[in-house]
């Protein structure tokens, strides 16, 4: 018994105009949503540019190196909230990276079984969800009343460097700097680690094989072939550490007055901003604005510099 | 043959096989395996400090009035959190109705219809370069583009701002999970689909987003997550508000504003407060978290 199949099963047939109708409105519709995002980039952009023009008018460059921030004098620079912006990112930083590629390197390799290393992992990455209101507050009550001694120590033996030069009184630059490397330590260490489970076996096996110890095979195998992620990391990390507003404005003292030591308080752009920009009107709104433009640039331009460098970078051992 | 019939056997011997710990260059080893250790433990000490005194301090205030009342007036005591509560729920809300949609949009496009040109690259790049905008410059655009401007029916601080402000920030971690999460759907699922004569519409709604659901799910949570805990971008959008949610056109109340306005604050009964808030935010966001990796455990491909 043979099956007769019917006519018109082997013909084609044609699609209905409202189902290709349906494909290309589904088309569209993506195109446009991804195309949102490029528009919230350049309406934030152009919020920004346009809200500082007046300050921007007014002060032009000199806003930049002025550290005078005066809203009764209606007269504003910016120099002491870049500064501190720039110093406390770059001190964290310094902190940060070697303690988070350790730990990366201590959860990537053998030493100790896999349930520790998945643990400690995951603490850190838990440690990245904690919000940074919270660290704030812990960073008010806890932190800083356990680090004043310690600081009041430091004052007394180094007093003499103009870094150490003012008694703590509280809230401060050190402080708001040891938040930071909590903030980003976790970014750090998840990208380092990203970056050296990524390194070929083949090196390591290379590296054992012609006889070095464990320590000689990661510190000349295995972090160099890896530096371009974790350079990509650590600079994505200062980003994130100039845009940190919540944790740094709790503990950083918010005051305008450029001081050279550390355990002054101090300001970053972001922190201004947190503190002044809902009490603030006319002219003040557009003065912080500009420092809001300046901060974006910093940040854009670090970010995209990241970007540069990982990709630069990275085919070198893929 | 055996070892003493070579003539270097002496220095064979000498220079055994056998691991020595005194060896400098094994001493070396031993020390930088210390400090990487030390160093771990040094990264995952804030973690235990800080859910340590957020669940002694917090956890301690925890009752149901705390859940059920508003906060009181400074320098009265008792009161409650339950609008903050109320509010975050609100806003994050209000963010993940505008985020998720426009990112998994956007995630599609990248990962099903884009060909590689200018507009996927600048779309790529434009979700990283955001990414990286400092979260209150989120707030800063969304005061400028709706707070000042008063564009919802004349209102100026609102929950809808708020929410707007969160869905920035929310954005570019939706698009990214969701590219990255389809990009996984084996080739063959779409080649399958379009040989019984889908259309691309059919093929992305019925297999593959299906497919990709679980990573996409675990991506999404965590950027809830996120959001649910941001403070900078809420303090000059929605503000704050001692009363109980008054709609999406007013300003509301959030644990993360809150504990940022009551920890500055002088008065123990605020501060109390502050901790309280802290532990059910830690809470919320750690429970999501530890969800959201549960999923991803899950997910097939």
């Amino acid at each position: 018994m043979v099956a007769t199949p019917r006519d018109d099963l082997f013909l084609l047939r044609r699609r209905p105009p409202q189902e290709k109708l349906v494909d290309q409105g589904f088309r569209l519709l993506s195109v446009v949503l991804a195309s949102l995002v490029g528009l919230v980039l350049a309406g934030i952009l152009l919020t920004v540019l346009w809200g500082s023009r007046d300050a921007a008018m007014r002060f032009g460059l000199q806003f930049l190196v002025v550290s005078d921030w005066d809203p009764a004098g209606d007269t504003y620079g910016a120099f002491t909230a870049i500064y501190g912006t720039i110093v406390s990112s770059v001190l964290a930083l310094l902190i940060a990276v070697p303690l988070g590629v350790g730990t990366a390197i201590f959860i990537t390799e053998n030493l100790i079984p896999l349930r520790i290393r998945q643990t400690v992992g995951l603490m850190v990455e838990l440690l990245a969800a904690i919000p940074s209101v919270v660290l704030g507050l812990w960073a008010i009550f806890v932190m800083e009343p356990f680090l004043r001694p310690i600081l009041e120590l430091l004052h007394q033996t180094l007093g003499w460097l103009p870094l150490f030069s003012t008694v703590p009184q509280g809230p401060g630059m050190a402080p708001a700097v040891l938040i930071l490397v909590v903030m980003i330590l976790p970014i750090i260490t998840a990208i380092s680690r990203d970056s050296l489970q990524q390194v070929p076996p083949e090196l390591r096996q290379a590296a054992y094989g012609v006889g070095t110890t464990r320590w000689d095979a990661i510190l000349r195998v295995i972090l160099p072939a890896a530096v371009s992620g974790i350079t990509g990391g650590v600079m994505l990390a200062l980003g994130r550490a100039m845009g940190e507003t919540m944790a740094v404005t709790m503990i950083i003292g918010n005051s305008n007055n450029f001081s050279w030591s550390l355990l002054a308080p101090g300001n970053t752009i972001a922190s201004m901003l947190a503190n002044q920009f809902g009490e603030a009107d006319g002219f003040q709104v557009s003065a912080l604005m500009y420092a809001a433009l300046i901060l974006m640039l910093l940040t854009l331009l670090v970010n995209v510099l990241a970007q540069w460098v990982v990709r630069r970078l990275s085919l070198k051992y893929a | 043959m055996t070892m003493s019939s070579f003539p270097q056997a002496a220095s064979l011997q000498s220079r055994s096989l056998r691991y020595k710990a005194s060896l400098p260059r094994n001493r070396w080893n031993a020390f930088l395996t210390v400090i990487a250790a030390l160093f771990s433990l040094i990264a995952v000490l804030p973690l235990v400090l800080v859910l340590g005194y957020v669940l002694i301090k917090g956890g301690s205030l925890l009752s149901l009035s705390l859940l059920s009342e508003l906060p009181p007036a400074p320098g009265l005591e008792g009161g409650g959190i339950g609008n903050a509560v109320v509010g975050t729920v609100i806003v994050t809300l209000v963010a993940s109705l505008i985020a998720i949609p426009v990112g998994v949009g956007g995630g599609i496009y990248l990962a099903e219809f884009s060909r590689a040109g200018w507009f996927s690259q600048f779309v790529r790049f434009g979700t990283n370069v955001l990414a990286g905008v400092p979260s209150i410059i989120c707030g800063v655009f969304i005061y400028g583009l709706i707070v000042s401007t008063r564009i919802f029916f004349g209102q100026s601080y609102s929950a809808m701002a708020g929410g707007m402000a969160l869905s920035v920030l929310m954005l570019p971690t939706v698009i990214k999970t969701t590219d990255e999460a389809l990009k996984l759907v084996p080739q063959e699922l779409r080649l399958g689909a379009m040989g019984l004569g889908a259309s691309s519409f059919v093929t992305v709604t019925r297999i593959t987003l299906p497919t990709a659901f679980k990573p996409i799910a675990t991506g999404v949570v965590l950027g809830i997550a996120r959001a649910a805990g941001e403070t900078a971008p809420l303090i000059f959008t929605a503000l704050f508000s001692p009363f109980w949610p008054e709609g999406l056109f007013n300003p509301i109340a959030t644990m993360s504003v809150l504990i940022f306005n009551f920890a500055i604050m002088p008065y123990e009964a605020q501060t109390a407060l502050a901790w309280a808030a802290s532990f059910v935010l830690v809470l919320m966001i750690l429970l999501s978290n530890l969800f959201a990796r549960w999923l991803g455990r899950f997910s097939s491909y």
